[in-house]
Order: structure tokens, then C-alpha cells, then sequence
């Protein structure tokens, strides 16, 4: 029976069908899911990665040992991963390797828009595009059969409304794989120069028998309407084509987006008077069909920045418009914020009570930088909040080192935080690092990671000392304090900041909605006492507003975390 | 059958994910082609969320755009009014009337807007209001207010309550099943 499946689910589904053996990932939204479903069957053995790069080269290891093997992460991640997938490409593999990669149109919770098939085209490695669930469980299983059959690594690339949509999925059995037996072969696996030079000829001869297959590949599909307008497309933007335009068009669906074949598109284009790529992100389709003499209309129509819709495709090619009845007034906006009782709200508030300049990171506490705490000054990719930090402080000096900090996550921390930290201690800047360990990794919904003391099976795991760690680094003030005692927390920031060294403050406190943390009861405001200061709402606790010009607490959020208590001048919370 | 469009609104936090699994289940057992759209990472952490629920002979696209939405669930009032104009004409909204101050109004650089179940009547929208969290903590936990919805929106669906217990059973952990029936039960009898 078919069953509803996240595009993850499907995906992971896929690998386990696939007879798919070892996976290793980091998390990333919109690909977290892959790795957790795929870590509930017995038979792959799965894992947490401290970073994307490690994971590529554990997959790729366990592929070299004749494993069908797995790594996922989201669009930067592969950014991350990029020197191991690159040189990849040449080694090839010996059991097969899929790398599965997210991209996040519309940037529902990333810090960029950048899209992924400039890395297939790049490292010159296939790269296949599912559209819906069922495809992603085909195409993941599709992706090791071209793997082993071209000797390749193979990309998969979803994108949130592929991989966060459910449809139905057929499931069928495992199929067991046997390990291919791994032959010392330093021309094929030690690229040393005079061995790549060799592989680099092979790569090229690769990606011609790859686009050979391309033009005849049964995922590569016409649908022939009689119409005398041709769509090409792929991936989610297939199906907004689809609903928008029906039977009006006839398509050519790319399941395979590089490499690209020629006669293909040129027997397609010579059914049609007019053709149209229909694309999400950049214009990679487009450019190949222009570049073969085909002439075609696509980002002059449709842009290159958001996602598309089946509304956007039906008023651009068909003219047509729905009517909309708006709410009669301006609404107030709904931004994401720091839960109630995040355990990170506490430094924010202090940082921002100081002026202090915040060299941010990615994870929740990124949401440091929006109101009322606005305790944010740069925010740009995993780690770099600490080696940002160094170069601003070395540039500045004195004037900067005793009021700046760079806040960090334990994860991003791990992720790539550490060689950051190495340099500051290294290359002796004065900063102040702030790792904020809430002893899990929180944005992606709660993953398991080096510092928490399990894996992601949830089995004991060595924990990965923190303080340790960064004395090991050559950091010699190290401390941990409480982000619910604010007092405790504002000593440790201000005599960090004075400090004429590096200095290291571990911001120790669990996420509030992890399941085994226990919850205060909710506090209560005592309307008699209070004296509507609003000096709580500065905290930006989406428990905490006025009500009948008193300050509330709104019992279902509140998890008595306390620190408005600790706020409040006038004792009127209890 | 023409593609039928939900939209499930909320904020963040408020188990809407949940609610999406429970109605696309239903919608599955009746034999639809069935397609629910989620977002997950940032915009969870309290911010407002939607999710799509679209079902018939077939389902192309996964997301709902202004003027396409017959039915929209919403777990919050000023969500519902936000996310209004998603409804085509002829649409119905079911809403819980629970209020949550979004950080503008906390702040004090907005205020929490007034009479929304009058404005949406005065859009023409059909709007059933229901107290889903008071009905939620009489079930044992405010957590279920989602469940609470997932029964009054029931009644209004012509599917068999079987299939509905149905998919209770296979969405919400065997250990909380007894209080979200009884948040089902109390939803579907109100109104």
C-alpha cells in the first residue's frame, strides 16, 4: 500500500531499498530528515558528521571500502564539502556514492539563495533533480546505478517544497548489496598530480558517455500534448508547470540536470513553435538550450530570485488572474523569535544592555539580531563568528577588543568554530567567544552532536570536553556561566571583555524544548506590584505583553525560566 | 474531482505539523492523490507558519497561492486574518479564537487587531470560531488544541469518523493517543 512520505522520508526510503549501507551527514534544513529516516533502519549503519566535509569523506571512505554509501546536507553545506566531492569526481567510487544536497528557494531558513547544479557542472559529477516524493526514493535508488555503472559520485539535488512536501510512496523490499572487495589502485585513488592528470582524462570521457546517456535516460521525459508550445523543466518547478498549464503545453522534464544532453532538446525544440524553460534559482537549463542555437524565453519572464508558483507561471504565460479579497486593514508581522525560556535570550539581553558588538553565527540564536534585542551585528556562514571577530579586532585593537564578542553555537562550534578559535589563540587576538551550548543542535530540530554525549541513535557517545578543549586551543581564561543568572552572566561578559588576552565564555544552559529538560512552573505577574515599567518586554519573550496596562504571562509559553523575575525592579513577578 | 486546497495556519510552535499528517492521512485512506507542504528550521521558532493540504484525482504543486484556498484551519485568530486572502470566493475559514501577541505588539510598535471574526464575516468568508485551547486543557493538555481543530473541522468533512480515529492512531504517539481522542471528541461536538 502506498504510503504518504515526506520527499526525505521517500529519500531515505530509497537508500534502504538501495541496499545502501553507511550514511554520514550534518543537519541542514531542508535535509535534515534524510539521515534521521534512514538511521531508523537497523540495516544502515548512520551518523552525525561534525561537518559536511567530514561527512563526504566518511561516505567516500565507506564507498572505497565497497559499501553503497550516503551523505546529505543543504546547499552551503555543499559548499563545505566542495573539496572532497571535487577531487571525488576523479577517484571515482567502488561501492556507489550518492550525496544528496538541499536547495532552499525563497530562503525559508537559509542565508542564501545560491543554487547547487553549479557545483554538479563544476566538479563534473551527474546530478539528478526529483520532483515529488516517489522520485525521490527513485532517484536516490537510480543514483547508485549510475554510480557504479559510470564510476561517479552522484549529486541529488532536492529543494524545500520537494523535500518537505508529502506524497505517496510505493515501498518495496531491501535489496542487500553485496561489498564490492576493495583492490589497492594508487592510479584511481592517490591523486598525487601524475595519477589525477590520468583521471582527469577519464572524468572527461565520463561526462561525454554521461550525456550519451542523458539523450536516451528514461528519467529525462517528453510529454506530448500536440501542443505548439514547449515547456523544459525540472524539479518542484515541473509541477507548478504542470498545474498551471495543464494539457496546454507539451514538456520536457529533466530528471537528470547535468550533464545536459544536445538532440534531445533539439528534437523537442523542433516539435514546437515556441519553447519556454521554466526554471527555479538560476538560469542553467536556459543557458545550455541557448547555447545549442534554440531560442527560448525563461529568466527575462521569470527572474531568478524566490521560488515560483503555479499563480506566477499561469499570469506570466497565460495572462490569467485570481481574485483576491484582502483583509481590510495592516496586519502586524509574525517574525520567528527566541522561544520562551531560551536559554540564549539571557546573553543577548546582557550583550545588548552593553552595546556590545556581536560577531553572530548560524543557528537560532541568529534570531538574536531581530527586536527588540537587535543584539547583532554580522551573521555570515557556519564558524565564521569567530574568525570574523579576529580579523575586526585585529584591525581595530584596543578600542575594539574590550567591546566586541563572537557568539557560537556548541554545534556550529564543532562544526567549524574550533579552527576559527585556533586562530585567535594562535594569532593572539583579544577576542571574547561566547559558545552558547544549549546541548544540542537546535534550529534543525533538535540533533544530536559531538558535545552532547550521544549519537544519532541516541546511544551513548564520548562527549567532547568544551572547556578542555579550548585550553588544549591555547585559550587560558576559559569559564562557564548561567544565561538565566543575569548577574552571573554579566560579570563573566564584562571581566572576559576587560581581559588583555583571549577568553572563552561557555554560555551552559539546555534548549528549553528538549523533552527531558523539566519546566518551572509558569511565573504569574502580581498586577498590584507591578508599575508597567515594561522593563520585561525588553527581553522580547513571546510570553510576556501588556494586558490592560499591566504587564501578563501568558501561562501556555511561560516555562519559568525566571530571568523576567530577575528583570523586575519592583518584585512583581512570582 | 477538481484539486481541494487546506491551508493549516498558526504560529510556530503550536503543532500544526501534527494536524497536516493527521488530515492528509484521512485524505489518503479515501483514495485521493494527496500532497502536504511543510516548513521547517527558522521560521518555526514562533513565527508564523503554514502548511498545505491539496487532494483529488491528481495534485501537481504542493503550495497554495492567493485566491486558491477553499478551507483554511488557523490555531490562531490574527493568523487567520493574515492568511485570509489565500481563500478563493466561496471560502470557509475554522479558526480557534486563542490570541497570541506577535513581538510588534509586545513591543508596543503595533496593536493586536480588533474584531477579526467580524471582519472576515464582512469578507464573505463562512467562519466557524471555536475556544479550541480551552477545549484542549479540559482534554488534559492546552498542547492539543491542534487535535481540538482536527474535530470541529471533521464534522465539516464528509468522511466516516473511523478513518479519522483512524489516522489519530497512526499520527500521535501511543502514549498521548487517550487525551488527543478525548481533544477530538470535544472538538467534534462543538459548534
Amino acid at each position: 500500500m502506498k504510503k504518504l512520505m515526506l520527499g526525505n522520508e521517500a529519500f531515505a526510503r530509497g537508500l534502504y531499498e538501495a541496499g545502501c549501507r553507511f550514511a554520514s551527514s550534518y543537519p541542514g534544513t531542508p535535509s535534515t530528515e534524510i539521515t534521521e529516516a534512514v538511521a531508523k533502519y537497523d540495516e544502515v549503519y548512520a551518523e552525525w558528521a561534525p561537518n559536511e566535509k567530514v561527512a563526504v569523506e566518511a561516505a567516500l571512505g565507506a564507498c572505497f571500502a565497497g559499501a553503497r554509501a550516503f551523505a546529505a546536507m543543504k546547499h552551503v553545506g555543499l559548499n563545505v564539502a566542495a573539496d572532497p566531492l571535487y577531487t571525488a569526481a576523479y577517484t571515482g567510487v567502488n561501492g556507489g556514492l550518492v550525496i544528496a544536497v538541499a536547495d532552499d528557494p525563497g530562503m525559508h531558513s537559509s542565508q542564501n539563495e545560491q543554487d547547487s547544479r553549479h557545483h554538479a557542472i563544476a566538479s563534473k559529477v551527474p546530478m539528478l533533480e526529483p520532483s515529488d516524493s516517489q522520485e525521490c526514493k527513485d532517484f536516490a535508488m537510480l543514483g547508485y546505478e549510475i554510480s557504479e555503472t559510470f564510476d561517479t559520485p552522484v549529486l541529488v539535488r532536492t529543494a524545500t517544497r520537494v523535500a518537505h512536501s508529502q506524497s505517496a510512496v510505493e515501498q518495496m523490499p531491501r535489496t542487500e548489496k553485496e561489498l564490492v572487495p576493495y583492490v589497492k589502485n594508487p592510479g584511481k585513488y592517490v591523486m598525487m598530480p601524475s595519477n589525477a592528470k590520468g583521471r582527469h582524462v577519464f572524468v572527461e570521457e565520463r561526462m561525454q558517455k554521461l550525456v550519451a546517456y542523458a539523450e536516451t535516460a528514461a528519467i529525462n521525459k517528453v510529454e506530448n500534448n500536440g501542443s505548439e508550445i514547449g515547456v523544459i523543466t525540472c524539479g518542484a518547478a515541473y509541477q507548478y508547470a504542470k498545474e498551471a498549464l495543464g494539457s496546454k503545453v507539451n514538456y520536457l522534464k529533466l530528471g537528470m540536470t547535468n550533464p545536459l544532453p544536445n538532440q534531445l532538446f533539439l528534437d523537442f525544440a523542433a516539435q514546437c513553435k515556441t519553447l519556454y524553460v521554466i526554471e527555479e534559482l538560476d538560469g542553467i537549463l536556459e543557458q545550455h538550450v541557448k547555447a545549442l542555437g534554440i531560442a527560448c524565453k525563461g529568466k527575462e519572464i521569470f527572474g531568478c530570485i524566490g521560488e515560483l508558483n503555479q499563480v506566477i507561471i499561469a499570469e506570466k504565460l497565460l495572462g490569467t488572474k485570481l481574485e483576491v479579497t484582502e483583509y481590510p486593514s495592516q496586519l502586524p508581522v509574525r517574525p520567528p523569535v527566541m522561544c520562551a525560556g531560551c536559554p540564549h535570550r539571557g546573553v543577548f539581553y546582557t550583550l545588548a544592555k552593553h552595546h556590545i558588538t556581536v560577531s553572530g553565527d548560524i543557528g537560532c540564536y541568529t534570531l538574536g539580531a531581530a527586536k527588540p534585542l537587535e543584539s547583532m551585528d554580522w551573521t555570515i556562514c557556519m564558524g565564521s563568528s569567530v574568525s570574523c571577530l579576529h580579523g575586526f579586532n585585529k584591525v581595530l585593537g584596543k578600542q575594539s577588543q574590550n567591546k566586541t564578542v563572537a557568539v557560537i553555537g556548541d554545534s556550529t562550534f564543532m562544526h567549524s568554530g574550533m579552527t576559527s578559535l585556533v586562530n585567535v589563540a594562535y594569532n593572539a587576538s583579544d577576542s571574547t567567544v561566547i559558545i552558547l551550548d544549549n546541548s544540542i543542535t537546535g534550529m534543525t530540530g533538535h540533533q544530536q552532536n559531538p558535545t552532547t554525549g550521544k549519537n544519532l541513535k541516541g546511544d551513548p557517545a564520548a562527549a567532547v570536553d568544551l572547556e578542555a578543549l579550548c585550553k588544549a586551543i591555547g585559550i587560558k581564561r576559559v569559564r562557564v556561566a548561567d544565561p538565566y543568572k543575569l548577574a552571573e552572566m554579566e560579570q563573566a561578559v564584562l571581566e572576559e571583555l576587560a581581559a588583555d588576552e583571549p577568553s572563552v565564555i561557555i554560555s551552559r544552559r539546555p534548549c528549553a524544548l528538549l523533552k527531558h529538560v523539566k519546566h518551572n512552573a509558569p511565573m504569574k505577574v502580581n498586577s498590584d506590584k507591578c508599575k508597567s515599567c515594561k522593563m520585561c518586554l525588553k527581553l522580547g519573550c513571546p510570553a510576556i505583553s501588556m494586558k490592560n496596562g499591566k504587564a501578563c504571562i501568558d501561562h501556555t509559553q511561560c516555562v519559568g525560566c525566571g530571568i523576567c523575575a530577575e528583570l523586575c525592579k519592583f518584585q512583581a513577578i512570582e | 474531482m477538481e484539486t481541494k486546497s487546506i491551508m493549516i495556519v498558526g504560529v510556530g510552535g503550536q503543532g500544526s505539523l501534527l494536524a497536516s499528517r493527521i488530515l492528509g492521512n484521512v485524505l489518503l485512506q479515501q483514495g485521493f492523490a494527496v500532497k502536504v507542504s511543510e516548513v521547517h528550521g527558522m521560521s518555526q521558532r514562533g513565527g508564523s507558519v503554514v502548511t498545505y493540504v491539496k487532494y483529488g484525482d491528481e495534485v501537481c504543486s504542493p503550495v497554495i497561492e492567493k485566491g486558491e484556498a477553499d478551507v483554511i484551519i488557523s490555531f490562531e485568530l490574527l493568523e487567520a486574518a493574515r492568511w485570509a486572502s489565500y481563500l478563493k470566493k466561496g471560502g470557509k475559514i475554522v479558526t480557534s479564537t486563542q490570541t497570541l501577541d506577535p513581538m510588534p505588539v509586545i513591543t508596543g510598535t503595533a496593536t493586536y487587531p480588533e474584531d477579526i471574526v467580524g471582519n472576515l464575516m464582512k469578507m464573505d468568508i463562512d467562519v466557524t470560531a471555536v475556544d479550541a485551547l480551552s477545549l484542549a486543557e479540559k482534554a488534559g493538555t492546552a498542547k492539543a488544541s491542534n487535535v481540538v481543530l482536527m474535530g470541529v473541522v471533521s464534522k465539516k468533512m464528509d468522511f466516516d469518523e473511523s478513518i479519522w480515529q483512524e489516522a489519530l492512531n497512526q499520527c500521535v504517539p501511543q502514549k498521548f493517543i487517550e487525551i488527543n481522542r478525548a481533544a477530538f471528541e470535544l472538538g467534534r461536538s462543538a459548534d
